[in-house]
């Protein structure tokens, strides 16, 4: 078990000290998702007012986006220098890979969220912060959510042609239960007087999810990892 | 004798049903696209609308409806059908030729 | 499965044959009429959609945990089913909802489930066709968790919303109808053994025409 965050710890690291010399996913992204916000501003803004429930859409949005892009990003990188298949090789648990994998990814995305949260929440008149557990709660158990199948994806679809193109095709269809629970959670607390019981509800079906996908993705990813 | 006339009944009525399909089919084609779509009720949110509760350009003949949706089911059905049969000859074709030449292979 | 080629078709082609008979003589819903007939092939190719997903579930976790070749085979018989009963599906549902509704298609929760799941499977062939060698068993993992999705999507989508029939309409048909309809599901039941049957004969000709090539070079 030791060994076992041990392995989860190296592999977090290593990505972590690599992203922190070229900061190279971290800005992309990060300028990707204020991008989406903006295109989707034109779409959802009439005479100078958001659409109502508009911030909500717009933030889950955001995020699938550039959480694809991000998961792409970051195993083309492993690709590229063969090192995937280097640990594939190392004599450790897979399952450590993965969630090493998976924390990388979860951190990188929370970057971006503490930016473009706030930013949605600025420009689309947005009262987000009136509960803000209840934010963090949906924000964490659903960025888990599309990250722990988006990593098995993306890990598996690392050997795969045309990979780039499958891994959205592949993940929205899977995630589309986290994108309704996190864009109905949220719209629920922009609501004038909120229904705490149904963001609760949204709330719990997430974390379901997380636990379900999670335990499926660490029990295949062995095998579908294995040639 | 009594299920054969019985049968015939039910096949004349079948052939008759088929007959009314056919020409429901053939003639109100036209009003089906020209009522304008309108939104749908706001009733729509909670249930059906009942048809016959609909103003009346909104009624389309459900003939029409009725003859694209089985004539898609069975077009699909009998594509696919092929198509996978199809291959299937194919693959199996070239088993046979492979095996012979694998066969005459071995004899020289 | 071959040997039994020859008896399903026929029995395909029997019930598929008697089955307009049953629902040109079924008697006419009150408030649909007509229209309401469409309903026969439409649900019973739901039934096989999911039926297609399952199998596909199913035959995707044995192909992972238990290295087994045929199981493969099976799971992309089932994706494939659940593609082409879905598209009958998604075809036939709108122009009945056109008439009954009034629009061809409403954000329901019924309508919403069929439409991910299809999506899905059809993701999978996707993955099956594009994604190079190698790529069933990258397929078989997305098969397993879009059959383990099916229960979320369910879920959410229910919380969203709800129009379309319920499945309670089903004992509540009048007994003209219900004959008819559970015999157009056993037909439908039929006919997927069947081209399960077929296809995944395909496949396994397609394996060993495989392994013949290769002895072939060798």
């Amino acid at each position: 078990m030791v060994r076992f965050f041990e392995t989860v710890w190296l592999v977090t690291r290593k990505d972590f000290v690599i992203e922190v010399r070229s900061r190279e996913i971290l800005y992309t992204t990060l300028f990707f998702a204020v991008s989406c916000v903006l295109v989707f501003a034109f779409g959802f803004v009439r005479d100078g007012r958001p659409v109502e429930d508009a911030a909500a859409g717009i933030l889950w949005i955001a995020i699938a986006f550039s959480g694809t892009l991000a998961l792409g990003r970051a195993f083309e990188r492993e690709r590229q220098s063969e090192t995937l298949r280097a640990l594939l090789m190392a004599p450790v648990d897979r399952a450590a890979l993965y969630v090493g994998k998976l924390t990388g990814v979860l951190l990188l995305l929370g970057a971006v969220e503490v930016l473009v949260v706030p930013m949605v929440a600025l420009m689309f008149q947005a009262p987000l912060f009136r509960h803000p557990l209840l934010l963090a709660g949906l924000l964490v158990a659903g960025t888990i959510g599309f990250a722990a199948v988006g990593t098995l994806f993306a890990a598996m679809l690392g050997r795969a042609r045309s990979r780039d193109v499958l891994l959205p095709v592949l993940l929205y269809p899977i995630t589309i239960p986290v994108i309704i629970a996190g864009v109905r959670g949220t719209a629920v607390l922009l609501q004038t007087d909120v229904d705490v019981p149904m963001a609760r509800a949204w709330l719990a079906m997430l974390g379901f999810f997380d636990v379900v996908f999670i335990t499926l993705a660490l029990w295949t990813f062995e095998p579908v990892m294995t040639e | 004798m009594v299920r054969q006339r019985e049968v015939r009944r039910r096949v004349g009525r079948f052939v008759r049903t088929l007959f009314l399909v056919l020409v429901l089919g053939l003639v109100p084609t036209g009003s089906a696209e020209g009522g304008i779509p309108q939104p749908p009720a706001p009733a729509a949110q909670e249930g059906f609308v009942p048809v016959d509760q609909l103003p009346p350009d909104e009624q389309l003949p459900a003939a029409p409806l009725l003859i694209a949706a089985y004539a898609v089911a069975w077009l699909a059905v009998f594509g696919y059908l092929w198509s996978v049969w199809q291959r299937l000859s194919r693959v199996e074709r070239e088993i046979a030729e492979v095996s012979r030449r694998i066969e005459a292979g071995a004899r020289r | 499965m071959t040997k039994a080629f020859l008896p399903l078709t026929i029995l395909a082609a029997a019930m598929f044959g008697y089955a307009p008979i049953m629902i040109a003589n079924a008697p006419f819903e009150s408030t649909m009429g007509l229209v309401q007939k469409i309903f026969y092939f439409h649900a019973p190719s739901w039934f096989v959609m999911f039926a297609g997903a399952f199998i596909c579930g199913i035959a995707s976790f044995m192909f992972l945990f238990r290295g087994s070749r045929a199981a493969d085979q099976y799971a992309v018989a089932g994706a494939e089913i659940a593609t082409i009963f879905g598209l009958i599906g998604m075809v036939t549902g709108p122009l009945w909802g056109r008439k009954a509704w009034g629009v061809w298609w409403q954000w329901d929760a019924r309508l919403t489930l069929a439409m991910i799941v299809w999506l899905t499977f059809i993701a999978y062939l996707l993955l099956r066709r594009y994604g190079g060698p190698g790529s069933n068993k990258l397929a078989a993992g997305v098969g397993l968790f879009g059959a383990a999705n099916i229960p979320f999507v369910y879920l959410s989508v229910n919380w969203w919303r709800t129009i379309h029939p319920k499945t309670s309409v089903v004992p509540t048909l009048g007994p003209g109808m219900r004959g008819t309809f559970w015999f157009c599901v056993a037909a439908f039941m039929v006919l997927m053994t069947l081209v399960l049957a077929v296809r995944v004969r395909l496949e396994r000709g397609k394996a060993q025409l495989d392994e013949l090539y290769l002895s072939l070079e060798d």
